[in-house]
């Protein structure tokens, strides 16, 4: 055991390059066994509801997180751009409105909706790069207004109020992939793979250098970036997350209405990446879980305390207020102060001066 | 301290007594209803409903103790399947009574479909479809649809009210497609002419553009709206000095419309309009049953008396109850038992006689009213006429029907005959 040890530091003494299972951190492992193996212990309706929807979710606030924490730009377009994707899914392929939809097979429509959908994300952040601040916020919020009261009054295309239903996952390799644990480790992928993504990118030069737009543009332009091409790539690639997100969405619900593109759910994700926490792709689908977790069960939590269950919203708004009243980053904040509170020398005052 | 000791070891007692008598577990039953949104007024009554039925046979059902799960909804089909798979996956519940709103029907019915084990009572939605397409084998519906609530109207405004022409403005959804074409089929029929349907989307607040759009040259307006949107209407239709003369759709001349604040809904006094039930009908039956709604609430907790959707959901829970003590509360035969009683069941419901067609949907009584005034300032509805016995096709041919097409925005059209 010890010799084993002694030669991978010897190793990296070596200056060698660690294998890349090394360099995963701990805690990577242990979340990931354990969503793993999730399906063995946890019932359907926590596999396809609960997590099935946290990763979708998680997915579309993920390309806000992505916007927001490393472009500086708030978009409340995203719900919009997910849901368009969904739509088009609806349109291209098969759903119980066959007057409309084309019924076109899976590998035609979902890529041509993921691309229309980037293309629809590119002009939106096109619109919306010109601003800043609450502008960007402002214009966002009217694309994802203005894009609910088209689709609910549009009935050549969005057939109106009640949308697409029977939209089903194709059945690939003889899977039903709306059975929980498909359905679970279909989202847990993507939720993965979209992870991985935003991670990856954040890291490349494109990432470092949107941060850098967003810390200062001017000296980036100055730099000789094109700061507004660089914004307007930032929202084609949040569109991918989203888009997939959307689609994913659509299949859960095997519907998609102009109520799953209201300014409600825009609002909701704005609110999912704040409790989660900007800093970091996990907060995300951190914000995801609690957001779930309240929304579905609120109302049993009311009821154990013989309140009136018909109060739930109360519950779910006094509880995002708590998070973002103690901790301004989410709960990514909440664990970056636990650990520097544990890091605390009881001798040093806080500004790290000897008392 | 002593009287709550005693209290304490009476309640204790009755609680033993009660587990010794109650062999059987608890039945677990789900309740959908709307309790966000344009439509929470109306869910809150249906909920109501229910409790009221739940307080008159003392919580039991086929000798078992109820417990109610509620899966609350906004009135769109998203929530109202979440919500389902919420009760019904994760709290085990062996019976859905719901949901409230008609495009939620139609996604609960669909849902039915991929949970056998488990029976689904419509609470109160009125889609067509939801029982006329695709019928799911264990969704049953012991409410009429839309289309049969306007039973009555249509020849009632003509040939009574000598109403020519008239035009329609209602919510962009599917139980208001489904109202209107109950009004259209029977007012054509009889002669008359709709010229214009005009929609609004669902929670609108301001209805500016489609007061200043209301034709003035037909004979009166139909109004299929509900909850929020139709005292938002009202209100802002009294400001615009609007003086036509007005017929109601079901839920627009509901207790919760006629029961709200402000005194706009006085515009309402004296339109005619139809559905399953009218507040101040004098049958025994019915009287029992407003005294026993306003026996289980508090007056400041209930409306003066009882909604229609808190009848449905009434409805829907007595059916329930009654096949359960019918079979002794034993679902173990995967309640085959449970629902070959319900699709036989002639239920005695305060609003008349209603039996189940073969694809699990009411034939009932509709009452035609007028909105008059009550003892007391409030408004409520007087019956002026009744039609028993209506089915999903309204007396039409079956396969004449089926050729009119389903309810949308402009079917059907407007015939003499169909």
């Amino acid at each position: 055991m010890a010799i084993v040890e002694t030669e991978s530091k010897i190793v990296r003494l070596d200056g060698t390059r660690q294998n890349w299972l090394e360099k995963i951190p701990a805690q990577y492992w242990v979340v990931g066994i354990l969503l793993l193996i999730m399906p063995l212990f946890a019932s359907d309706f926590m596999l396809f509801q609960i997590f099935g929807w946290t990763f979708i979710l998680g997915m579309i606030a993920l390309s806000l997180m992505f916007l927001a924490g490393y472009g500086g730009m708030v978009s409340l377009a995203q719900m919009t751009i997910a849901g368009l994707a969904g739509y088009l899914v609806a349109i291209l392929g098969d759903s119980a409105i066959t007057e409309i939809s084309q019924g076109w097979p899976w590998y035609a429509a979902i890529p041509v909706a993921l691309i229309v959908t980037a293309l629809f994300a590119s002009a939106i952040g096109w619109l919306a790069v010109r601003t800043d601040g609450i502008y960007t916020i402002m214009i966002t919020l009217a694309i994802a207004a203005a894009f609910f009261y088209f689709a609910r009054q549009n009935y050549e295309v969005f057939n109106g109020f009640s949308g697409f239903n029977s939209i089903h996952p194709p059945s690939l390799f003889g899977v039903d992939w709306r059975g929980p644990k498909a359905f679970y480790y279909l989202t847990l992928f993507w939720a993965v793979a979209s992870y991985l993504f935003i991670l990856y990118i954040s890291r490349a030069p494109f990432g470092l250098a949107l941060q850098g737009v967003r810390d200062n543009s001017r000296r980036m332009s100055a730099l000789g970036y094109n700061v507004v091409a660089h914004r307007v790539a930032a929202y084609t690639l949040a569109a991918i997350p989203a888009g997939i997100g959307g689609i994913l969405l659509t299949w859960q619900s095997a519907q998609i209405s102009p109520g799953t593109v209201g300014i409600g759910p825009a609002i909701d994700v704005l609110v999912v990446a704040v409790i989660g926490g900007l800093g970091h792709p996990i907060g995300a689908f951190i914000g995801a879980l609690i957001y779930v977790l309240l929304k579905t069960f609120s109302t049993d939590a009311l009821i154990a305390l013989s309140l009136s269950g018909e109060r739930f919203r109360l519950l779910i708004g006094l509880s995002f207020l708590v998070i973002v009243f103690f901790s301004p980053d989410g709960i990514l904040g909440l664990w970056k102060k636990f650990k520097v509170w544990q890091q605390r020398n009881p001798f040093e005052q806080s500004d790290g001066r000897d008392l | 301290m002593k009287k709550s000791l005693i209290a304490a070891s009476m309640l204790a007692a009755g609680m033993g007594f009660s587990t010794t008598s109650m062999a059987a577990d608890p039945l677990k039953v789900g309740v959908l209803a709307t309790l966000e949104g344009t439509y929470t007024a109306l869910g809150e009554d249906g909920v109501r409903g229910l409790k009221t039925a739940l307080a008159e046979i003392k919580n039991q059902m086929g000798g078992r103790d109820v417990e109610l799960v509620i899966g609350p909804t906004d009135a769109s089909p998203d929530s109202a399947v979440r919500a389902a798979r919420k009760i019904v996956e994760q709290d085990g519940v062996d019976i859905v009574i719901g949901p409230l709103s008609g495009s939620e029907g139609i996604a609960i019915r669909d849902y039915s479909k991929t949970q056998p084990g488990v029976t689904f009572i419509n609470g109160i939605s009125g889609a067509q479809e939801t029982t006329y397409v695709e019928p799911s084998e264990n969704f049953f519906r012991f409410n009429m649809d839309g289309a049969q609530w306007s039973a009555g109207l249509g020849d009632y405004i003509y040939n009574e009210k000598g109403y020519r022409s008239i035009a329609t403005v209602g919510e962009d959804y599917s139980f208001v497609y489904t109202q209107v074409f109950g009004l259209v089929t029977e007012f054509c029929a009889a002669g008359g002419e709709v010229t214009e349907r005009l929609w609004v989307p669902l929670g609108t607040k301001d209805f500016g553009s489609i007061i200043a759009a209301l034709p003035d040259d037909v004979d009166a307006i139909y109004l299929g709206l509900g909850g929020g949107d139709a005292v938002n209407f009202l209100n802002q239709y009294q400001q615009a000095g609007g003086d036509a003369n007005l017929i109601g759709g079901t839920i627009m001349v509901d207790g919760t419309v006629l029961n709200s604040k402000g005194d706009a809904k006085n515009a309402l006094i004296g339109t005619p309009s139809a559905g399953p039930q009218a507040d101040t009908w004098d049958d025994p039956k019915w009287q029992a049953y407003v005294k026993s709604y306003q026996d289980t609430f508090a007056p400041e907790d209930r409306f003066p008396s009882p909604s229609l959707l808190a009848t449905g959901y009434y409805n829907a829970g007595h059916a329930v109850a009654q096949c359960m003590d019918k079979i002794d509360g034993d679902l173990s035969d995967g309640h085959a038992g449970l629902r070959s009683c319900l699709s036989s069941l002639e239920l005695d419901a305060p609003n008349g006689k209603i039996t189940l067609d073969e694809n699990r949907q009411a034939i009932g009584t509709n009452f035609v009213s007028e909105v008059v005034e009550v003892e007391g300032g409030g408004l409520a509805t007087k019956l002026v006429s009744m039609k028993e016995g209506v089915n999903q096709t309204l007396g039409i041919d079956a396969a004449a029907f089926a050729k009119i097409g389903l309810p949308s925005r402009d079917a059907p059209e407007c015939k003499t005959s169909y």
